[in-house]
């Protein structure tokens, strides 16, 4: 009855091949091509300009509350890069910049932020499931899909995202141990960006990683610099081609940060300090892939301007959208409408034609007949006062 | 057509309908190789195998929500959580997800999806295993939630729940699984959601009730015929959402008096939906206060208490009493 030590050795990888002035570890240099390179980087910078036009929006009062993406561009497009569309994605709510390469139309992501369940719609061809927000909750989701493609013997695989504050709910544990059991085709990404709204990651984890909570649950995990697209491309291929190689699930941390703010109605200088933030605007993935694609001569003159002509003609037809009817609220609840749901329905639809202006020839509306009074009913009505 | 109890009534649906469509799947714990605690998914894992029967690990959270994945991939899964006191470590998936998932796609995703629970008491059970929660699945806009209250319905209910495009809760009343026995055809049969039955028709006097509390209320409209004269007309749900109102409106206006019996504790429970259903819909035919009887209003009492909360047939007799007498 020995005291030995069991087989597993556990030690987890950290990848990094762009640093933050845009040199590279041309050892580590995945095979991009000079358009591959330029398309990641118009992805980031539509991703940024769209977030702080956003930004305005929300402050004029035009869409509502949302989480800004800003400094996380790479861990989403080096990630989401590595997906063919007939692969799934599953956002939590900080993917924009993600959902947009997956061809989510920018004005159905500003519909979402402004109320309108249709914001949340794909496409009818389209791999995607909507914007989830109840945190990692839409983790297990990911599981499933995934076990679906392999039950139905597809090669798709799933990618799923969440952040550090995720890892402490315990949907995220169960999908981790349910994808390890399964060995099923899904990649977590987890983009650590350091703080659950006022709770740094030091309170949310005693772990030294994210990454090394993939190795409990007996599949690989790898920690990337997460504001290296690179970086980040590299990882998820891999894991990618794990998957879709029938090698079961991979968890890749992206290390980056939270440039701004929560949320729109959240206030960090409440939480955490300017020095913080500065530091990590040094490292800002778009100015080292900037400066990267300056080197290599493959910078586009005029690109903002382009992003944000998209983004004009995006805002202009979010904003000649129609008043959502408010009768659409009940066409979605079930396939078919049980018979209350069809009074309820026929309730609004009456208070709509009430509310409606009335043309000075149309007649008035005649009241109901009058029923026989019961016992002890009060003899006037509204119809009469 | 066989005489089957509950528990093979519910066995002879899932296997037909897995024969029917392969895209139908049973996961849970201990559903594959055990055939489930209850023994309803008995012989299933032997004949479709680990992919179609899953044993899952232990976690309410994670079948329910990888079940919504894969049925939003298009797959039906049939979800069994053990008992219904261990499904609060779901309930978010089931409120957030798959009740909202046809919503919140706006109809591109949709989770036709069966969640399978035990539910009640009767069967001397501890803490958390016999405690009736049907209220908060009825609450909650996009499911239904569907109580047999026989092998046969049951077997009929589970087939509609399996085929229906929307997530249903179905819950299997433990005392009834081994109670009785029913000729059950072996030819699928089906039974639409959202139906009540008149179990038993009367003219004096309207007993609503579901469940393992049907049985119940079976002794006590016989012992009204027998000592009393009266004729109570019995309505068995079914169905509980969405409730079918309109067979209970219809016979309280032919008897003008109404009893709701249900196992799950009075406060906002299904009693209130229905009474106020009947307020609104036979308000001028009603000829005595809407009478509930119920579970008291207090966290489960332990089996030994039991019968002093749950409904019996003598409280239902006395106050159907109270109500003819009113």
């Amino acid at each position: 009855m020995p005291r030995t030590r069991l087989e597993p050795q556990f030690a987890i990888e950290y990848l990094s091949i762009l640093d933050s002035d845009g040199n590279l570890d041309s050892a580590l240099e995945p095979e991009l091509s000079g358009d591959d390179l330029k398309r990641l980087y118009r992805a980031m910078v539509l991703g940024r300009r769209l977030d702080e036009r956003m930004l305005r929006l929300q402050r004029q009062g035009r869409i509502g509350t949302f989480a800004p993406i800003k400094g996380q561009e790479a861990s989403q497009i080096g990630s989401v890069f590595a997906l063919r569309t007939t692969d799934w994605m599953v956002p939590s709510f900080r993917e924009t910049a993600a959902m947009l390469w997956r061809g989510w139309p920018i004005e159905k992501m500003l519909l979402f932020f402004a109320g309108y369940l249709e914001g949340g719609q794909p496409g009818p061809e389209q791999r995607d499931l909507p914007i989830t927000i109840p945190v990692a909750t839409q983790l297990p989701h990911a599981v499933g899909l995934a076990y679906a493609a392999q039950y139905k013997g597809r090669d798709e695989v799933v990618m799923v995202y969440c952040g550090d504050g995720a890892t402490s709910e315990g949907d995220f544990h169960e999908a981790l141990n349910f994808a390890g059991v399964w060995h099923v085709p899904v990649v977590f990404l987890i983009q650590n960006n350091q703080w659950a709204i006022s709770v740094p990651l030091k309170k949310q984890t005693h772990s030294r990683t994210i990454a090394q909570k993939a190795l409990a649950y007996g599949f690989p995990g790898i920690q990337v610099d997460g504001n290296d697209v690179l970086a980040v491309y590299c990882a998820s291929l891999e894991a990618v081609n794990r998957a879709r190689g029938g090698d079961g699930p991979t968890l890749i941390e992206c290390v980056t940060y939270r440039l701004g703010v929560h949320t729109t109605a959240d206030d960090p200088t409440k939480y955490r300090s300017d020095e913080e933030v500065k530091a990590w605007e040094r490292k800002d993935p778009l100015t080292r892939l900037s400066a990267y694609l300056e080197k290599r001569n493959l910078l586009e003159q005029g690109l903002e301007e382009q992003v944000d002509a998209e983004i004009a003609r995006a805002v202009k037809a979010f904003e000649e959208t129609a008043a959502a009817n408010p009768l659409g609220m009940f066409d979605h609840a079930y396939a078919e409408l049980p018979p209350h749901l069809r009074d309820q329905r026929a309730e609004l639809e009456e208070r709509l034609r009430q509310a409606a202006p009335r043309r000075a020839d149309e007649e008035q509306p005649t009241p109901p007949p009058a029923s026989p009074p019961m016992r002890g009913q009060r003899r006037t009505s509204r119809w009469q006062n | 057509m066989a005489k089957l109890n509950m528990v093979k009534a519910l066995n002879l649906a899932l296997l037909q309908e897995m024969e029917r469509d392969p895209d139908v799947l049973v996961i849970g714990e201990d559903v594959g190789v055990d055939g489930g605690v209850f023994r309803v998914t008995e012989d299933l894992h032997r004949r479709f195998g680990n992919n179609r029967v899953m044993d899952s690990p232990l976690a309410e959270a994670g079948i329910i929500g990888a079940s919504v994945g894969m049925a939003l991939y298009g797959l039906k899964p049939i979800c069994e959580i053990q008992f219904s006191g261990f499904a609060f470590q779901c309930f978010h998936q089931i409120e957030n997800h798959t009740a909202r998932y046809r919503q919140r796609s706006q109809g591109r995703f949709h989770c036709q999806m069966v969640m399978r629970m035990p539910y009640g008491g009767g069967v001397r059970a501890l803490e958390h295993h016999s405690e009736s929660e049907e209220q908060f699945y009825a609450h909650i806009p996009g499911l239904k939630m569907v109580i047999p209250s026989g092998p046969r319905n049951a077997r009929a209910l589970l087939v509609s729940a399996i085929r229906d495009p929307d997530p249903v809760v179905f819950f299997e009343a433990k005392a009834l699984y081994h109670a009785a026995k029913e000729d059950v055809p072996d030819e699928p049969e089906a039974l639409p959601i959202g139906q009540a039955h008149v179990d038993r028709e009367g003219k004096d006097l309207t007993v609503v009730t579901y469940g393992a509390m049907l049985r119940v209320c079976r002794e006590a409209a016989e012992l009204l015929h027998d000592e009393d004269g009266v004729e109570a007309e019995l309505i068995d749900l079914l169905t509980i959402s969405p409730l079918d109102r309109q067979t209970v409106v219809a016979s309280v206006k032919k008897t003008g008096r109404a009893v709701i019996v249900h196992e799950a504790p009075r406060s906002f429970g299904p009693g209130a939906e229905i009474a106020a259903s009947i307020m609104e819909g036979a308000f001028l035919s009603l000829e005595a206060p809407i009478r509930r009887v119920t579970a008291y209003d207090v966290p489960f009492v332990g089996f030994a208490r039991e019968k002093a909360t749950v409904p019996d047939a003598g409280r239902v007799v006395a106050a159907a009493r109270e109500t003819l007498a009113f």
